[in-house]
C-alpha cells in the first residue's frame, strides 16, 4: 500500500523539532531512520498529519566516550555503530548485537535512537540497553533529562518519552576487564525480528559471575529481565537458571508461547557459555 | 490539514544516475515510487513495501538502502543510483554476466535488488565466504532460484575480481 497524505518538514535544530512536536502533539511523528516508521506508513498502520524529519539536525550522530559512559547520538546509523572501534572496545554487547539488526540496507538508514524510541519488543537494542543498565537522554520543552533503561520501556511500543520529547542520545556504561557480554537470538531468517533473543551482561568474579543481567526480547511487551535465572546463573548453576526462567510468553505469528519458552532456555545455555568464557 | 503551514508536496533537486533532476513530489511518495513513476526508471522493483523483500534496493550517496523505506523528499540533495545507472556504467557487468551464466535468475523480479546488494558486498574487496554472501544477501528474497545459483554467481565474481579462477 501507499502512505496516506502527510506534510513533511525537515528541521535543522532540536528547538525547531520540539516546537513542532509541542504544536502538533500526537498528529506529528519524528522521522529518523524511518526503517520502522515508513513501513508502518506504507501499511497505513500509522497516518500522522506531519512528519518532522530530524536527519538534518547537526551533532546528533556522534559516538564518543564521556567519562564512564559511551554516548551514542540518536541519529548514529546502525552501520556506523557496527563499524565503530569505540563501540567494539567499550560496548562489546552492542557490537555483538549489531549484525543481527535487519540487513545491510536497513542498517545504513536505521538509527540507534530510533530503535530505542520505537521500543519494538522483538528488537535487539532495547534489550541490550536494559542488560547494560544504560540511560536514555531526552530533550523536551523544559530541557534535557536522563531516564534509566529500567524505567524507560513501559509497555508495548510504549516508553517514558513524552509527546514533546526528542530522544537525543543513549549512554552506556563502558566495559572493563571484568565485564562479560553474551548475545544470541533465533530468527527464521538472518536479520528478521527475533522469535526469541537474549542480551546479557555480567561481571567476572573469580571463576564465577556476579551482577548477572539477562534481558530477553521477543517474549513479552518489553524486553524482560529474569531475576531468578540471573541469581541462579550467578551461583554457577545453568540448569537451575533454565528451570527458574520466569517467562510466560504469549503465542505469536512466529511461535507458540511454549516453544518460545523452550527456546529461551536454549539461548540461556548458549549465552551462559559466552559469559563464562574469558574474553 | 489546512491549519498546517507545511507542505504536502515539496520541490527536490537530486542526482539520479549522474543526471540532475528537479521535481515536485508529494511528501508521502517513497523513493522507489518516485524513481519508477516520475522518472520512468522501472528497474527498481516494488515488492513488499515494508522493507522485507529487498526488490527496491538502490544506492543513495554510495550506500544501499530500501527504496520503499525512504521518502523521495528525503533525497533532496542526494546522489541516487539505480540498477539502470549501475548497468550503464559497467560497474556490475561481470555480475550480470555471472547471473546469466549460472542461471541465478528466472523471473528476474529480485535481480536488480539482488545485484545491488551483491555489488555492495563485493566492492568492499576480498573474497567473502559462501556464508558471508548468504548473510549479506539475506535481505533479498528470491522466489525462483532457491538461492544456490545466486551464491555461486556472486562467489565466482568475487574470485574473478580477486584474480583467482572463475
Amino acid at each position: 500500500m501507499k502512505p496516506a497524505p502527510f506534510a513533511y518538514k525537515k528541521v535543522r535544530t532540536l528547538k525547531e523539532a520540539i516546537a513542532l512536536l509541542a504544536k502538533h502533539k500526537d498528529d506529528a511523528r519524528l522521522l529518523a531512520g524511518g526503517q520502522s516508521l515508513i513501513a508502518t506508513l506504507n501499511m497505513r498502520l500509522s497516518a500522522p498529519d506531519l512528519l518532522i524529519d530530524i536527519n538534518g539536525i547537526k551533532g546528533l550522530d556522534g559516538i564518543a566516550r564521556k567519562g564512564k559512559f559511551i554516548e551514542i547520538g540518536a541519529l548514529a546509523r546502525h552501520s556506523q555503530v557496527e563499524r565503530s572501534d569505540l563501540i567494539a572496545k567499550h560496548a562489546p554487547l552492542i557490537a555483538l548485537a549489531m549484525p543481527h539488526i535487519g540487513h545491510a540496507a536497513i542498517r545504513n538508514r536505521g538509527t540507534f535512537g530510533g530503535s530505542i524510541a520505537f521500543a519494538d519488543p522483538a528488537a535487539e537494542l532495547p534489550a541490550c540497553l536494559l542488560a547494560l543498565g544504560g540511560e536514555v537522554v531526552a530533550t523536551g520543552p523544559k530541557g534535557k533529562r536522563t531516564i534509566k533503561a529500567e524505567n524507560f520501556f513501559k509497555g508495548l511500543f510504549e516508553t517514558a518519552l513524552g509527546s514533546k520529547d526528542v530522544l537525543t542520545a543513549i549512554r552506556i556504561p563502558i566495559a572493563d576487564k571484568n565485564s562479560r557480554a553474551g548475545f544470541a537470538e533465533l530468527a527464521r531468517r538472518h536479520g528478521d525480528y527475533a522469535i526469541v533473543g537474549l542480551a546479557a551482561y555480567a561481571r567476572a568474579n573469580g571463576k564465577g559471575l556476579s551482577n548477572v543481567r539477562l534481558a530477553f526480547f521477543g517474549v513479552g511487551a518489553t524486553p524482560m529481565r529474569v531475576r531468578k535465572a540471573e541469581a541462579a546463573l550467578a551461583d554457577g548453576d545453568v540448569d537451575a537458571a533454565v528451570a527458574a526462567l520466569d517467562l510466560d510468553p504469549d503465542d505469536d505469528v512466529q511461535a507458540s508461547g511454549a516453544v518460545k519458552k523452550h527456546l529461551a532456555g536454549v539461548l540461556l545455555r548458549r549465552v551462559a557459555k559466552q559469559l563464562m568464557e574469558a574474553r | 490539514m489546512s491549519e498546517l503551514p507545511l507542505n504536502l508536496a515539496l520541490d527536490i533537486a537530486l542526482t539520479v544516475n549522474g543526471e540532475q533532476v528537479r521535481e515536485r513530489v508529494e511528501a508521502r511518495k517513497t523513493l522507489v515510487d518516485f524513481l519508477r513513476d516520475d522518472l520512468g526508471l522501472t528497474g527498481s522493483h516494488v515488492g513488499c513495501e515494508h522493507g522485507v523483500c529487498g526488490a527496491c534496493t538502490v544506492r543513495v550517496d554510495g550506500e544501499i538502502v530500501r527504496g520503499c523505506l525512504m521518502l523521495a523528499v528525503q533525497c533532496d540533495g542526494a546522489m541516487v543510483e539505480t540498477i539502470e545507472g549501475l548497468s550503464d556504467s559497467g560497474e556490475i557487468a561481470d555480475l550480470q554476466l555471472a547471473f546469466e551464466q549460472r542461471n541465478a535468475l528466472q523471473c528476474g523480479y529480485c535481480t536488480p535488488g539482488m545485484i545491488a546488494a551483491a555489488q555492495d558486498l563485493l566492492k568492499r574487496g576480498g573474497v567473502p565466504s559462501r556464508d558471508e554472501i548468504r548473510e549479506r544477501l539475506s535481505g533479498n528474497y528470491c522466489r525462483c532460484t532457491g538461492y544456490h545459483a545466486i551464491i555461486d554467481a556472486v562467489e565466482s565474481v568475487a574470485q574473478a575480481r580477486a584474480g583467482g579462477k572463475q
